[in-house]
């Protein structure tokens, strides 16, 4: 005697409703929640972004750009410049180091040192900045007695950027396929050629990737350089100590506390100018990436 | 020098940094570490004493009279308001990891991902300036007094609301701040699951959803704790933003959850200028133990994750 699909079914499952509407119910409950959750960070997002959008470009104007700070009016000029050099510099710093432990951690990193020092790198990266701030206001500003400076603000932010440019070297290095190692050591490359003529260039786009990304950390950074590059409404004379200098996360912070509608609109420009650069970096770093159009994953297949 | 040794060299002094930030701050707290022994940690006190008066000695050390530093309040604030940020970053996370992960097209989920994960990008001072002109005055007109009224006979959601600035609102903006980390930590660990245990799942009857929740989830919830460790130590060293939104208290413990907080990364920015005012130093000592125990925590967490995520990837490698 056959029995039809339908019929097994009506023998075997238990009747619709009870435990099946209960499962069909569950499943449409968790996409709900997942779905709000996503939709309460999306729109925090654009909540952010259109306030910081709207009143800065309301609060932008050609001043802003041409002229220096007088007390809480005038431009930002000086800050801009100050944000550039201290964001610079401090990448400067950091590469060499940054790419030279990356090299040695993704070359030569077989021994048992290796592992200890990705650790120490990693949690180097998850030391507060403030505290990064901190020791270098002791040690430099201080210690050195070198006092609010652009010297001391760029080291506080090459410490802050050395373990990114670090790791992020070592990933891109390790993407560099085995073969062209052994092709360049047949030849009689040295580990110099082998690491620095061959393995870098092919990896330069990640690299150069993760160098952004810490300058976009610079730039956005506030914590370590309050007590390290201080403030200064005047453009910097390029001495590296003892002359203080202005960046545009301080006058985020310090003019939107003050009763100024002037200094308030400093502060929206700033946060303007600081918000869409670390923006554009972002959105390049992700083209950069990107599974579909990124020209790094590209190269590799 | 060969060139293995030089990058060997830079490498350790690379790691080094982390071992030296640690021994200066305690060699230049080493004298308040002295001073104020472990009253430090479980006194609400911090008070730099008498400013115009002449220094004395005290336990071999000079300070203003009436000077006292205990930083429990501190503590309290940075516990409370990142265990906040995480209660509600920890679900949120994960439930937005789950709707990147299943429910939208693999073309477009890089950069759906990507929008969710700018918060992270955001700098803390724009989460602060966020907070302070837009934040502050909506949560405290319009939602703690609803909160305070409807939900009062929950412990510390009643009491006065204060205005704006406070526990809550420092744990929300923390919450912003750290739950892109989650997120796309655990995004990336739910699509490289291995093929088969979705397979099974279905195979045994699953609908897509409750493979996603009873299959996925549990694999992946190694990298779950220790990205939720990581956003913790993010949220514990947090500054500029808890600057601007906590109301910066000194010496008391919050009452309910709208009341002003300091956390410890925070205090150390809006204390330094008074504390230069202390002719002894000793002032300046005491927030170089601030950084001191704030670092100390942060590389214990960080440690932490570390461990458990590098775990996790061994496994994984296993596996495949």
């Amino acid at each position: 005697m056959g029995m039809t699909a339908a019929e097994i079914n009506a023998s075997t499952l238990p009747p619709p409703g009870g435990r099946l509407l209960r499962r069909r119910l569950a499943d449409y409950a968790g996409w709900g929640l997942c779905t709000l959750a996503f939709l309460f960070l999306g729109s925090a997002t654009v909540w952010i972004l259109a306030v910081v959008f709207m009143r800065g470009f309301r609060a932008l104007t050609p001043q802003v750009l041409t002229h220096v700070t007088v007390g809480y009016g005038g431009g930002l000029l000086n800050a801009i410049e100050g944000t550039l050099v201290l964001a610079v510099g401090g990448i400067l710093l950091a590469i060499p180091p940054g790419l030279a432990s990356g090299i040695y951690l993704s070359e030569f990193g077989q021994g048992r040192l290796a592992p200890v020092i990705r650790f120490l790198v990693d949690v180097l990266v998850g030391v507060p900045s403030i505290v990064v701030g901190y020791f270098s206001y002791v040690t430099m500003v201080v210690g050195l007695g070198w006092k609010f400076s652009v010297a001391a603000g760029s080291i506080a932010l090459a410490i802050i950027a050395l373990p990114y440019i670090c790791r992020t070297s070592e990933m891109a290095l390790r993407q560099v396929p085995r073969a062209v190692r052994e092709g360049a050591y047949a030849l009689g490359a040295g580990d110099g050629r082998v690491a620095m003529g061959i393995c870098v260039p092919m990896a330069l786009p990640g690299i150069l990737t993760g160098v952004l990304l810490a300058l976009a950390i610079a730039v956005g950074e506030t914590a370590p350089l309050i007590y390290t590059a201080g403030w200064s409404n005047y453009l910097w004379t390029g001495h590296l100590t003892n002359e203080p200098i202005g960046y545009l996360t301080y006058a985020i912070w310090a003019f939107i506390t003050e009763p100024f509608t002037t200094a308030h609109e400093l502060a929206y420009a700033a946060a303007l100018f600081v918000t869409l650069f670390v923006l554009l970096i972002s959105i390049l770093a992700r083209m950069a990436l990107d599974e579909n159009v990124g020209w790094l994953r590209r190269g590799r297949r | 020098m060969n060139f293995r040794r030089l990058t060997a060299f830079l490498a350790i002094t690379a790691a080094g940094i982390l071992v030296v930030i640690v021994a200066f701050l305690g060699i230049y707290a080493w004298p308040a570490l002295r001073l104020n022994g472990s009253a430090f940690l479980f006194q609400n006190s911090w008070n730099l004493g008498n400013l115009y008066a002449d220094p004395i000695t005290l336990h071999g050390q000079q300070i203003m009279p009436g000077a006292h530093y205990g930083i429990l309040f501190l503590i309290v604030g940075t516990l409370l308001s990142t265990a906040i940020a995480l209660v509600i970053a920890v679900p949120v996370g994960v439930g937005s990891a789950m709707f990147l992960a299943e429910a939208v097209p693999h073309v477009l989920r890089s950069w759906v991902s990507f929008f969710v994960e700018l918060l992270a990008a955001i700098p803390s001072v724009v989460y602060g300036l966020w907070g302070y002109a837009v934040v502050i005055p909506f949560l405290g007109h319009h939602v703690y007094p609803f909160l305070a009224k409807w939900f009062g006979f929950v412990p510390f959601f009643g009491g006065p609301t204060g205005s704006g600035y406070g526990l809550l609102t420092c744990g929300f903006v923390l919450f912003l701040m750290i739950v892109p980390l989650i997120t796309a930590t655990l995004r990336d660990a739910l699509v490289s699951q291995p093929v088969f245990l979705r397979e099974g799942a279905v195979a045994l009857g699953a609908s897509r959803f409750e493979t996603l929740w009873t299959v996925l989830i549990p694999a992946t919830r190694r990298v779950l704790i220790g990205s939720s460790i990581l956003a913790t130590g993010r949220a514990l060293g947090e500054t500029m933003a808890v600057l601007m939104v906590s109301g910066n208290a000194l010496n008391y413990l919050p009452a309910n959850i709208y009341t002003p907080i300091s956390t410890m990364a925070s205090f150390i920015v809006s204390q330094l200028d008074s504390a230069l005012e202390d002719p002894t130093g000793m002032a300046v000592r005491s927030l170089a133990e601030v950084a001191l125990v704030l670092c100390l925590i942060s590389v214990i967490v960080n440690g932490l994750a570390r461990v458990l995520l590098y775990y996790e990837v061994r496994q994984s490698q296993r596996v495949v």
